[in-house]
């Protein structure tokens, strides 16, 4: 599905991403933890094509093909989501409005016609119960006025309108309440397949509570320290970082 | 008018061919006047369309007024200089005295013109809900549809020239009552050399029961529009007036200058909206529509309302300011415009609201959209007068920019002499954010594409206030007109 080899990414001049070597197959749950300003946003941000990025060294093959060469809008119609820790507001452009154009624009570069208002109602309506959403929030400008936990909301009824083969959670659980966290976790387990994967970004164990990992890594100063199985999660909430950094630190004197 | 630059890049003719796809010209047997303005063109004018002596004296009195008066330099505008004996002011595409009786005296040519710009001007293929059509090109209205059901409810729907013929006494009665010929420089010239618009009158307790509409273009080449619309809505009436115009990509600058009088007597209701899409010019600033234009309404009637509602995405330079006179004791006027500036255009585009009677209101919802190295200024005017107890105004201001290069300017001025007023003004500057479009192509959605969806919805407001097949219309105008704004 993915193999990121040797990725260096920089923004504003300044290297964030050192190396970071990561393979994710299908039908695979990854968790990347790590401390405060450790690249793990910078990553989510490098795979889906945020502008303000330059990769400077390494590749990415997603699916077979070069990821890094598609444009964001290709990277998407090619099955990658990105649930945004911060989603951002579009005053004025509904949520059916904005939704209808993402998904005829995939349909388009997947040569398929548009989808028909009543299949594209009928789909709506199916992906809407999954996160609970009522019926007036497709009326809504996307996001704004939303609550923390709508946001999020929102996000996955996106990742799960749009299908897609690989999503990337970036830190999904922040600002939610434990209510909200369910129903979005909840929300990603039914959306999973055999065929699909999912990368979640998270500070803490809680959201891995509801979305168990296959494998775990740590990512420290742009580079993954450490990949185990999910008991390292539960160490980390136990012990936190600082003996994993010790570790890693003194490996490379 | 003519700028001399000879490069004639024809690639760059192309790529602006498909953003501006109203530029084709037509190829039809136009009878031109030769340039120039002075007393004798004017008497050719009022001539050839067989007007009466009282119409003439008051298109010399305009002429003579205009020759003591300068082009007005207050506006956030640069306009080059303007050779107005260098103008041709009269041009008829028709060419046949007393104009075609039926569809089949109208050169088809010109009837392929109104379907290219999908205007059918025979009735069978109106637009769904009905939409009755003048169609004006250059100096003449070519045809008028559906002037039959609607005389059958007494409503007088004509071009100008026609209604001075078979309607004399109601034109004399209005025509220059709401913006005089002394009104500005701009007028005063329209008022001299008006060739063609519209003229409707709505009888006392008639809604209209379709949309009535005009589409002007511009056609001939070296040529001048002087369009004069005039609106009459009787007691208890009701009408929506829709007006689109377009002209062909040149390389020299055309001039329309416009009045439109509306008169809103008591608790009648008229909506005036327009779409604006004269050739912008090319992308370096060559060519282009001049706009100079006068759209007033008096609200002379009590609980009388008048709404504009505006989207402005062509000419080269703008300068317009549909107004509302509140006379009438509850008379509400509304101000929503949309105005979008790319590469070179200039605009400087508002309102103003006169609060005269008591307990009157007035909304301006403005957005401004600037692009390129455009300049886009909103100026707006609130006057209460002594005597208008009561009075409210709500004012709201937005303006977009896209990209560094371009201006945004807001210019409202309040003039309020009574106590009781109420007027409140909000103004917002924003820039699309790089957050909102990458979140846009994250979902899949390229980057035009999400120029217009967002700009799209901070016109929302404005856009919702249209006619439907007009809303639709605009909105793809909206993102067409800001292609490759982004790099």
């Amino acid at each position: 599905m993915l193999k990121i080899d040797n990725l260096h990414a920089s923004i504003n001049g300044k290297e964030i991403l050192k190396g970071i070597n990561l393979q994710v197959n299908p039908g695979e749950v990854h968790a990347i933890m790590g401390p405060n300003g450790s690249g793990k946003s910078t990553m989510s941000n490098v795979l889906v094509g945020h502008p303000a990025y330059t990769v400077t060294e390494g590749s990415v093959i997603y699916k077979g093909k070069n990821l890094l060469d598609m444009p964001v809008e290709q990277r998407s119609h090619e099955g990658l989501f990105l649930s945004f820790q911060y989603p951002v507001e579009i005053p004025g452009v509904s949520m059916t409005n904005f939704m209808r154009t993402a998904i005829n624009e995939k349909r388009k570069y997947l040569e398929l016609p548009p989808l028909s208002p009543s299949d594209f109602l009928k789909l709506i309506k199916s992906k809407r119960d999954l996160v609970k959403l009522d019926s007036k929030f497709m009326n809504r400008s996307v996001n704004e006025g939303f609550s923390g936990g709508e946001k999020k909301r929102n996000e996955i009824f996106q990742m799960a309108m749009l299908e897609p083969s690989l999503s990337i959670l970036d830190e999904t659980d922040s600002g939610l309440d434990i209510d909200a966290l369910r129903i979005v976790a909840e929300g990603v387990n039914k959306l999973k397949t055999p065929e699909t994967s999912v990368i979640v970004i998270t500070h803490y164990q809680r959201l891995l509570d509801y979305i168990k990992p296959d494998i775990v890594h740590v990512l420290y100063q742009g580079r993954i320290i450490k990949t185990a199985g999910p008991e390292l999660a539960l160490e980390l909430e136990e012990r936190g970082y600082d003996w994993l950094i010790k570790e890693f630190e003194d490996s490379q004197k | 008018m003519k700028r001399n630059d000879n490069t004639d890049n024809s690639l760059v003719r192309e790529i602006s061919n498909e953003k501006y796809k109203y530029g084709f010209t037509t190829d039809v047997h136009t009878e031109i006047m030769d340039r120039g303005l002075n007393e004798d063109v004017i008497r050719m004018i009022s001539a050839k369309k067989g007007e009466p002596e009282w119409l003439l004296d008051f298109r010399l009195k305009a002429y003579n007024y205009w020759l003591t008066l300068e082009m007005p330099k207050w506006a956030h505008l640069d306009i080059p200089e303007i050779d107005y004996q260098n103008i041709s002011y009269y041009a008829d595409p028709t060419v046949k005295k007393d104009g075609p009786k039926s569809l089949d005296e109208i050169d088809p040519q010109l009837m392929n013109t109104f379907d290219k710009l999908g205007i059918p001007l025979e009735e069978r293929l109106a637009l769904s809900g009905g939409v009755a059509v003048d169609a004006v090109m250059d100096s003449v209205s070519v045809k008028t549809t559906f002037k039959q059901t609607l005389a059958e409810k007494g409503i007088i729907f004509c071009s100008i020239s026609e209604a001075v013929r078979e309607h004399p006494d109601l034109v004399k009665q209005y025509l220059g009552s709401v913006v005089n010929y002394r009104d500005n420089f701009y007028a005063a010239l329209n008022s001299a050399v008006f060739s063609d618009g519209s003229f409707v009158y709505i009888p006392k307790g008639v809604r209209c029961p379709m949309e009535l509409s005009t589409y002007f273009r511009i056609n001939a080449a070296g040529t001048g529009q002087f369009e004069r619309t005039l609106i009459v809505a009787d007691d208890d009436s009701y009408v929506s007036y829709l007006e689109g115009c377009t002209a062909p990509m040149r390389d020299e600058n055309q001039l329309h200058a416009a009045i439109v009088e509306i008169v809103v007597l008591d608790r009648a209701e008229v909506k005036y909206s327009t779409v604006q899409n004269w050739y912008p010019g090319d992308e370096n600033g060559r060519g282009g529509v001049y706009n100079f234009v006068t759209k007033r309404g008096h609200l002379r009637g009590v609980n009388s309302k008048l709404s504009w509602t505006q989207v402005e995405t062509g000419s080269a330079i703008t300068w317009k300011y549909p107004s509302c006179v509140l006379s009438g004791d509850g008379s509400q006027g509304e101000f929503y415009s949309v105005a979008l500036t790319n590469n070179y255009q200039q605009a400087d585009t508002g309102t103003k609201m006169i609060h005269i009677g008591k307990n009157t209101s007035s909304t301006i919802i403005s957005k401004g959209i600037s692009a390129g190295h455009s300049q886009n200024s909103y100026r707006g005017l609130v006057r209460v007068a002594k005597n208008a107890d009561g009075a409210r105004n709500y004012s709201q201001c937005d303006s977009l920019l896209l990209g560094s290069k371009c201006g945004a300017h807001t210019f409202p001025y309040m003039d309020i002499h009574n106590e009781t007023a109420i007027v409140e003004h909000e103004a917002t500057t924003s820039k699309i954010s790089e957050d909102q479009l990458f979140y846009c192509n994250q979902r899949g959605i390229p980057m035009e594409e999400a120029i217009g969806l967002i700009v799209n919805g901070y016109a929302k407001e404005v856009l919702n206030k249209l006619p439907m097949e007009f809303a639709v219309e605009a909105q793809r105008l909206l993102a067409v007109s800001l292609e490759n704004t982004i790099g």
